[in-house]
């Protein structure tokens, strides 16, 4: 199994050559789409980079469950519930929620994924084939 | 659809390479425009040439079942100009490709010149669409034996390139 920072250099290039940022600005805390600018179809292209690159398959909404967001159970008044945040915890325990946790907003969802989340997505992954 | 934007396939492996070619002409009336007494080639179409040779490539994968659209352009460099006169030839192959979609890799070359360089992801469009139909049946066969997919290409085991007989028309 790689070493962390094996994974962050390999995750680092992806984000550099799917979003067209730069080295230095692709750090741990950088959050994917308000720091580096990733729109939804940039997903796909990470995805790719990120299976192919480590060898692993990400099916689609396990890295982002998009799909919470059009669950009605999920939403009140623009804001998660406690069942819809609860899912999230469960769908990403790679992400650490305890900022967004306070102020669930739904605008504020698609921003959440950072850098060192996609690490640890990527750790776990790795760990669970071995 | 008269969207063409390269001319013949010199080579075509199945789930592999695609090779085509384009003759920039005087006749194509855009470069009249682009630019008055200086015709150019738009980089953007030649882009389009190069979606279309890798996307083909990549609809020919799943028999042309996937509908598959070009989702980005990760990157495009180009180092030149094509102007009427000049035969540009588009190599693409797949990097990676699965249920979700591919990426392709494509270069441009004029005669022994590299021209450009690019990196595309093409999505295969997601269920809940399969009633919508974005071509004509039968659109993308013919499509591919005008450009003579079916007289260079090979099939992964090496043989020839069939045509998918649920296309048949």
């Amino acid at each position: 199994m790689p070493t962390k920072e094996e994974i962050f250099e390999k995750i680092q290039a992806a984000l550099v050559d799917a979003l067209g940022v730069d080295e230095d600005e692709v750090v741990p805390e950088a959050t994917l789409v308000g720091d580096l600018g990733a729109e939804s179809i940039d997903f796909l292209d990470i995805v790719f980079r990120l299976e192919k690159g480590f060898d692993i398959s990400i099916p689609r909404g396990e890295l982002f469950p998009e799909d919470i967001l059009t669950n009605a159970e999920y939403i009140q008044d623009g804001k998660l519930t406690e069942v819809g945040l609860a899912e999230v915890r469960k769908r990403m325990p790679f992400a650490d929620l305890d900022e967004f946790a306070k102020n669930p907003a739904v605008q504020d969802f698609g921003n959440l994924l950072t850098v060192a989340d996609m690490c640890r997505f990527v750790e776990a992954k790795l760990a669970a084939a071995e | 659809m008269r969207w063409y934007w390269i001319d013949r396939f010199i080579e075509f492996e199945s789930g592999r390479r695609a090779k085509a070619v384009k003759a920039v002409s005087l006749a194509e009336e855009h470069l009249h425009d682009h630019f008055p007494g200086y015709p150019v080639m738009p980089h953007p179409l030649i882009i389009e040439g190069v979606a279309q040779t890798g996307g083909l490539l990549v609809a020919e994968y799943n028999a042309f079942v996937e509908k598959v659209i070009l989702a980005k352009i990760s990157k495009a460099e180009f180092h030149g100009d094509a102007v009427p006169g000049d035969i540009l030839t588009y190599t693409t192959s797949i990097e990676y490709i699965k249920k979700d979609g591919a990426m392709i890799v494509g270069t441009v070359d004029r005669g022994e010149e590299r021209f450009g360089s690019m990196e595309m992801v093409f999505a295969h469009l997601q269920t809940g669409h399969e009633d919508r139909n974005l071509y004509e049946p039968g659109t993308f066969l013919k499509m591919m034996r005008m450009l003579g997919a079916y007289d260079v290409g090979h099939a992964a085991d090496g043989g020839p390139l069939v045509e998918p007989a649920h296309l048949s028309v």
